[in-house]
C-alpha cells in the first residue's frame, strides 16, 4: 500500500444514486491514493460500474440522479462543478476506459487520428509535436512499429491492440487518475495477462492511480493492492487485498470465494450461493445479502449493518472471524 | 468402442482474397459412454466449430464422425434428423436461444412433438419431470422466457436439450455469461445430472478452472489443432506443451497473489486465413526450436517425459518431446 497516510486522491463519500424515488446506489465511500490499484468487484447489478461512471459525471442524468454524497478529486467536490469544467478534468486529469474497445473508437478515423485528438484537445500543442506524443504513447503501450501504426484504422488491429490504443489514448494527458472498467473481460486470458501487466507497469511507472471495475475475482487477487467488494448497491467490505484473500469477513465475500472452481478439487459439488442477487427494484430490506446468508442472526433481515473497521472494512452483522 | 470418434474432421471457409480459413484441421479424438471431455482454447482456435460440427449444425468440410455405428457425415437429411435424439447442444446465451414468444412448457415438450414422442398427456408429464430434474418450479411451464433470471434460462434450455434423454451433450460455454454465484449453481446441476444420467458430454469452454471441474479428460486447442489431450489430472498438474503450460499459468487465481512463476506469452493468435507456417504455436512459443518453423508435429505420445516417474497417458504435439528433439 502506498501513501496511505497522505491525502487520497479521491475520495467517494457516502455517494447516493437515485433513478425516480429508488436508490440503486447507496452510502457509497472508497478511497484512492495516487500510484494505487484498487479493485472494485461484484456481479452484475450490484452497482460498480454506475459507481465508475459517475465519478466522470458519465451517469445518464435523468434517469439517474446524483442525490447524496461527495466526489472529492484532490480536495474539489467534482459534483459541484460544471459541466465545462467537467469537461476539463475528464481526460487530463482522470481517463477510463472501458470493456469493449471496438466501439470506444471511432471506426472511420485512424488511430493516429484519435489519438492526436486527445492530446490536442487539453495542450497547446503544434500538430507536429501531438504525433510525436502519439508516437511516444504507442511506444509506451507496447504497440510494435508505432509510426505505422498511426496510419492504420480500429478494425486493422486486434482486439488486444485496440485496448493498447485506448490506454495510449487515455494516458495522452497523463492522468492522474484511470478509471478502468472490465477493461479485459472481452479479451482472452494470455491476452488479458499482457494488458493487466501493462496497466500495473504504468501506474509504478507514472504514479498513476487505477481504479480497476472487474468481476473476475482473480484478477484483483493478483494486481490490486486494495478490495472493494459490492452487492446490492453498496460496498459491503474493503481490505488490502492480501487480507481480503487470505481471510475473507463479509458472508458474501466468503461464498464468493468459496464457489469459484478454482478454490475446489475437481468434480466435487461446487458450495453454491443459493437464489440469484436482485434487482435495484426487489432489494429486501435489512441487509441486501441476508436471504441467500448461511450465517443470518436476528438484526439481519431488519437493519442495515453500517461498513465499520479500521483497515479492513466490513458491513456484516455476523462477520467471519 | 467408444461412443463417439472423430476422424480427421475439418472444417474451411472461404476468407478474404482468396484465401481459406482453416476453422477446425484434422481433429480426431474419441468420447466414452459416460465420459465428460473438456475442449479448452481461446477465441478462434476453433472448439465451437468442432461442438458444432460434430452435430452437423454446420456441415463439416472433411472426415467421419462415428455414433451409433454410423457416419454422421454421410447420413441423409432425415436420418440425421432422427439421430438428433442422442445428440443434443446448449449454448452460452440463455437469452438468444429460447424464443421468446413460447411458454416454457411449449419450449421444453417441442422436442418431444418434433420427434412424435408419446400423446399430448405423456409430454405434458414429461415437461414437468423435466421441470423438476433441472430444479424448476411446476408452474414454470406457464410462463415465458423473460420472466427468469439468466441462470433459470439456462436451466430451462437444460430440460430441453434432455427431453428426449440424449446419450451426447455438447455444453458451448453453457456457463460463460453467468455471475459467479450462478456459474457455480449451473456447473452443480450439470455434474449431478451426467452422473445421474450417465451422460457423455463434450464440454466447450475457454475457462480452464471450470473445465478442469468438470472434466474426465481435457483437450486443449490452438489455431484449429489439438495440441494437447489427455487426462484432465494430467493436463492440469503436468502440462506438456508449452501452450498448455502458458494458457494455465495465464489464469489469474484469487488468494494465489502476485504473479510469480508466470508465463506471459508475447503476441495475439495468428490470423486463422494465414497461420504460420511449421507449429501454429511457434510464433509465441518460448521454447521454439529451429524445427517448429518448418515442421508440423503431429499429435503424438510424447518420448522422454515422465509424470510422476510413469510414461503420460497424454498426446501432445510438440517437438520438444519428438523421438529426436
Amino acid at each position: 500500500m502506498t501513501q496511505t497516510m497522505a491525502n487520497p486522491l479521491l475520495s467517494i463519500r457516502d455517494l447516493r444514486i437515485d433513478v425516480g424515488k429508488r436508490a440503486i446506489l447507496e452510502g457509497v465511500s472508497l478511497d484512492i491514493h495516487a500510484g494505487e490499484m484498487v479493485g472494485l468487484v461484484g456481479e452484475s447489478g450490484c452497482g460498480k460500474s454506475v459507481t465508475a461512471l459517475s465519478i466522470m459525471r458519465l451517469i445518464a442524468e435523468p434517469p439517474m440522479r446524483v442525490s447524496g454524497g461527495q466526489i472529492l478529486f484532490s480536495g474539489t467536490d467534482l459534483l459541484g462543478l460544471s459541466e465545462k469544467a467537467l469537461q476539463k478534468l475528464r481526460g487530463d486529469d482522470i481517463a477510463m476506459i472501458f470493456q469493449e474497445p471496438m466501439t470506444s473508437l471511432n471506426p472511420v478515423f485512424t488511430i493516429g487520428d484519435q489519438i492526436t485528438e486527445a492530446v490536442l484537445l487539453h495542450r497547446k500543442v503544434s500538430d507536429h509535436d501531438a504525433k510525436a506524443r502519439a508516437v511516444e504513447l504507442l511506444t509506451k503501450v507496447g504497440i510494435p512499429a508505432p509510426a505505422q501504426a498511426l496510419e492504420r484504422y480500429p478494425h486493422q488491429l486486434s482486439g488486444g491492440q485496440r485496448q493498447r490504443v485506448m490506454i495510449a489514448i487515455a494516458l495522452a494527458c497523463d492522468p492522474k487518475l484511470l478509471v478502468a472498467d472490465e477493461p479485459t473481460t472481452a479479451l482472452d486470458v494470455t491476452v488479458q495477462a499482457q494488458i493487466l501487466d501493462l496497466l500495473d507497469r504504468l501506474r509504478r511507472e507514472t504514479g498513476m492511480a487505477v481504479l480497476l471495475i472487474t468481476h473476475d475475482l482473480g484478477v484483483v487477487s493478483q494486481y490490486c493492492d486494495r478490495v472493494a467488494v459490492m452487492y446490492g448497491g453498496r460496498v459491503v467490505e474493503e481490505a488490502p487485498a492480501e487480507a481480503l484473500f487470505a481471510r475473507p469477513r463479509h458472508r458474501y465475500t466468503e461464498a464468493l470465494l468459496a464457489t469459484i472452481p478454482a478454490a475446489n478439487p475437481p468434480g466435487v459439488e461446487l458450495p453454491a450461493i443459493g437464489g440469484t442477487v436482485p434487482p435495484p427494484g426487489q432489494r429486501p430490506p435489512g441487509c441486501t445479502f441476508h436471504p441467500r446468508c448461511h450465517a443470518m442472526v436476528e438484526p439481519c433481515p431488519k437493519t442495515m449493518p453500517e461498513l465499520v473497521g479500521d483497515t479492513h472494512k466490513v458491513r456484516c452483522w455476523n462477520p467471519a472471524s | 468402442m467408444s461412443l463417439l470418434d472423430i476422424r480427421h474432421l475439418s472444417k474451411t471457409y472461404p476468407g478474404a482474397h482468396g484465401q481459406t480459413v482453416k476453422a477446425v484441421s484434422d481433429v480426431s479424438l474419441t468420447i466414452e459412454a459416460g465420459e465428460v471431455l473438456g475442449v479448452v482454447g481461446e477465441s478462434g482456435c476453433g472448439k465451437s466449430t468442432l461442438g458444432r460440427a460434430l452435430l452437423r449444425l454446420i456441415e463439416p468440410s472433411a472426415g467421419e464422425v462415428h455414433f451409433g455405428g454410423k457416419d454422421l457425415v454421410k447420413l441423409d437429411r432425415r436420418a440425421m434428423t432422427a439421430m438428433r435424439r442422442d445428440l443434443q447442444i446448449i449454448f452460452q446465451d440463455p437469452f438468444g436461444s429460447l424464443n421468446p414468444r413460447h411458454k416454457v412448457g411449449t419450449i421444453i415438450g417441442e422436442p418431444l412433438v418434433v420427434h412424435r414422442v408419446g400423446t399430448q398427456q405423456e409430454r405434458k408429464a414429461r415437461v414437468a419431470e423435466l421441470l423438476a430434474l433441472v430444479g424448476l418450479p411446476d408452474n414454470a411451464a406457464d410462463r415465458f422466457p423473460h420472466e427468469f433470471s439468466g441462470g433459470q434460462r439456462q436451466r430451462i434450455a437444460i430440460a430441453r436439450a434432455l427431453a428426449l434423454s440424449p446419450k451426447l451433450l455438447v455444453a458451448d460455454e453453457a456457463v460463460s455469461a453467468l455471475d459467479v454465484s450462478i456459474q457455480s449453481q449451473i456447473i452443480n446441476l450439470i455434474a449431478k445430472l451426467q452422473k445421474q444420467l450417465s451422460l457423455s458430454i463434450l464440454f466447450i469452454s475457454h475457462d480452464l478452472s471450470v473445465i478442469r471441474h468438470v472434466s474426465d479428460r481435457i483437450a486443449v486447442m490452438y489455431l484449429g489443432r489439438i495440441v494437447e489431450i489427455g487426462p484432465a489430472e494430467e493436463i492440469m498438474e503436468a502440462p506438456l506443451h508449452p501452450y498448455t503450460q502458458a494458457l494455465l499459468s495465464a489464469i489469474p487465481r484469487p488468494g494465489v497473489g502476485r504473479g510469480a512463476g508466470r508465463i506471459v506469452l508475447e503476441g495475439e493468435l495468428p490470423d486463422p486465413a494465414n497461420p504460420p507456417t511449421g507449429c501454429p504455436f511457434h510464433t509465441r512459443c518460448p521454447k521454439v526450436m529451429a524445427v517448429c518453423r518448418t515442421v508440423r508435429p503431429e499429435l503424438a505420445a510424447p518420448h522422454g517425459a515422465l509424470v510422476e516417474g510413469r510414461a503420460p497417458q497424454s498426446q501432445v504435439a510438440c517437438h520438444l518431446y519428438g523421438p529426436t528433439p
